[in-house]
């Protein structure tokens, strides 16, 4: 057993410890291990580069900053808060725990990408928990902002796997296959059920005891 | 077909209009570091397939070198009181607009299956995802009538508040490339079989759920785990010496890795993104805001593996 391919994590670690770009972490990383394998460094470029070139698919997700940006400059953020402001008892943990069911059941039909940080939460949701939350000051906002952000991968992570089609369960599928255990893809998604029920009541109870504790 | 070559030539342009604005943004006193950085990524978008395997990789070295050299926002945005006029004006109209993309996304997820040849089936998502992008900017162009550089405009701002965490993810998934030639996973894995006392059903459960977590943590991906921990722990000693339901310790596993995801910042589309995006100082908010719900989460699918898979 080669324990020095291990030495990437270690980088990466180290690199996430001294706060270094983390960008550079990983060229370090992939270096490191790469090296302990016993690839020459052009080698281990050229592998790098082919990765990035085939996943590139990855930051196609920028295209939808214009839009975005335009809505932005047109009042889309006002607008949302003004929406939150006008509603009778729209309290943060309300606002987020109906978002958090939503975002789960959509994850659960399969739509994953109708939602997300760049489509809904910048524009949309964290303005909304800003104004439900009414914090007193910046540091308690940029608290309200990032539990924005969690319960939408909190939806996101607990909900999808219950959808038969999503990239995680044709990927346990298609490990058991090659070991000999033939599974539908359905017997593997009903048991995100009990899970999404437990992220649910965690992360609703969460968002409770979060204002209960601002009084 | 329609696939990912066009999905890439249209991110690729707008990649290159932010690289081009960039250069015309005189108030931003590192303009040819941000230039250059979109300007690469636009090249790679545009180009990468002709670039050869040591070309891309020298290209990424490029952007590594740019990222380390720093970044700098650029002009940053509209006033206030503009944007509180407009949303006057426009109303919850503007809710319609933001919900094109996603409309989209979905009817052609659902729609382009009817129409065999048109678009890849393996692509449908991304290319339906782009097709709400182009529709809903050209509503949003016949409707708001901005400036035609507008949006673009915009975009570089936002672009900017992203900054180099934006190819993050990108980068997370190609060292993923690299662990998995240089063998990391069967490493990790057998490290891991042997901390679990021999005999021990419950050692197994939580070796298995804690090392799905673990390494999810490590490696920023619960689907780069899951091989790892299902061939060392999972399938020898669960399923087959403990005669665990497969469906049950493959799903749950799975999701024990999932809560791994949210509380690692390697997972960088999700936790450290949105971060940059929200314009959070501390780059780790989101992962802090998740521990105290992983954790916990965490603990419910060791007990679910244990109680469901062993009837």
């Amino acid at each position: 057993m080669n324990l020095w391919v291990l030495s990437g994590i270690a980088v990466m670690v180290g690199g996430f410890v001294w706060r270094l770009n983390p960008l550079v972490v990983v060229a370090g990383a992939a270096l490191a291990t790469g090296l302990a394998a016993g690839m020459d460094p052009l080698a281990i470029l050229a592998a790098f580069g082919k990765a990035f070139n085939d996943t590139r698919y990855v930051s196609v997700i920028w295209i939808v900053l214009p839009v975005i940006g335009l809505m932005e400059r047109h009042g889309l953020q006002e607008r949302a808060r003004a929406l939150v402001a006008g509603m009778k008892g729209a309290t943060l943990p309300r606002l987020l725990t109906g978002y958090l069911l939503l975002r789960q059941i959509t994850a659960a039909l399969g739509l994953t990408s109708i939602a997300g940080p760049a489509q809904t939460v910048r524009p949309l949701l964290a303005p909304m928990a800003e104004v439900a939350a009414a914090p007193r000051d910046q540091a308690e906002a940029n608290k309200v902002k990032a539990l924005a952000a969690a319960t939408d991968n909190v939806g996101l992570f607990f909900g999808e796997d219950i959808f038969i089609a999503i990239g995680s369960i044709l990927l346990m599928k298609g490990f058991l296959e090659q070991q000999g255990i033939e599974l539908a893809p359905f017997d593997l998604s009903v048991w995100a059920i009990p899970t999404a029920l437990a992220a649910f009541a965690i992360h609703s109870l969460r968002l409770w005891l979060f204002a209960r504790r601002r009084g | 077909m329609i696939g990912l070559a066009q999905v890439y030539l249209l991110a690729g342009l707008a990649f290159a209009a932010f690289a081009l604005l960039s250069a015309r943004d005189d108030t931003n006193p590192r303009r040819w570091i941000n230039t250059a950085f979109w300007g690469l990524l636009a090249l790679s978008m545009l180009a990468g397939d002709r670039l050869g395997d040591l070309g891309n990789g020298v290209l990424v070295l490029a952007l590594v070198g740019l990222a380390a050299r720093g970044l700098e926002r650029g002009a940053q945005g509209s006033d206030a009181e503009a944007r509180r006029a407009e949303a006057a004006r426009h109303g919850n109209r503007l809710f319609l607009l933001a919900l094109v993309i996603p409309l989209v996304a979905l009817g052609g997820t659902l729609g382009f299956k009817h129409w065999p040849g048109l678009v890849d089936p393996k692509q449908v998502t991304l290319v339906s995802l782009s097709l709400g992008v182009v529709l809903a900017l050209a509503i949003g162009m016949a409707w708001l009538r901005p400036r035609p550089t507008e949006p673009l405009e915009e975009g570089r701002r936002l672009m900017d508040a992203v900054g180099w965490a934006a190819i993050l993810p990108q980068m997370l998934a190609s060292l993923g490339a690299v662990f998995a030639l240089a063998g990391v996973g069967e490493v990790v894995g057998q490290l891991a079989s042997a901390f679990i006392p021999e005999g021990s059903r419950f050692g197994a459960v939580l070796a298995y759920g804690l090392g799905m977590a673990l390494f999810t943590m490590v490696m920023g991906n619960a689907f780069a785990a899951f091989p790892v921990m299902a061939a060392a722990i999972g399938l020898p000693l669960l399923i087959h010496q403990y005669h665990g339901d497969p469906a049950v310790v493959a799903a749950i596993g799975m999701l024990a890795g999932f809560c791994g995801t949210l509380m690692t910042p390697m997972a960088a589309n999700f936790n450290v993104v949105p971060a940059a995006l929200l314009d959070l100082a501390d780059r780790n908010a989101v992962v802090k805001a998740q521990v105290p719900t992983a954790l916990p989460l965490l603990a419910v699918n060791i007990a679910l593996i244990w109680f469901l898979a062993f009837p």
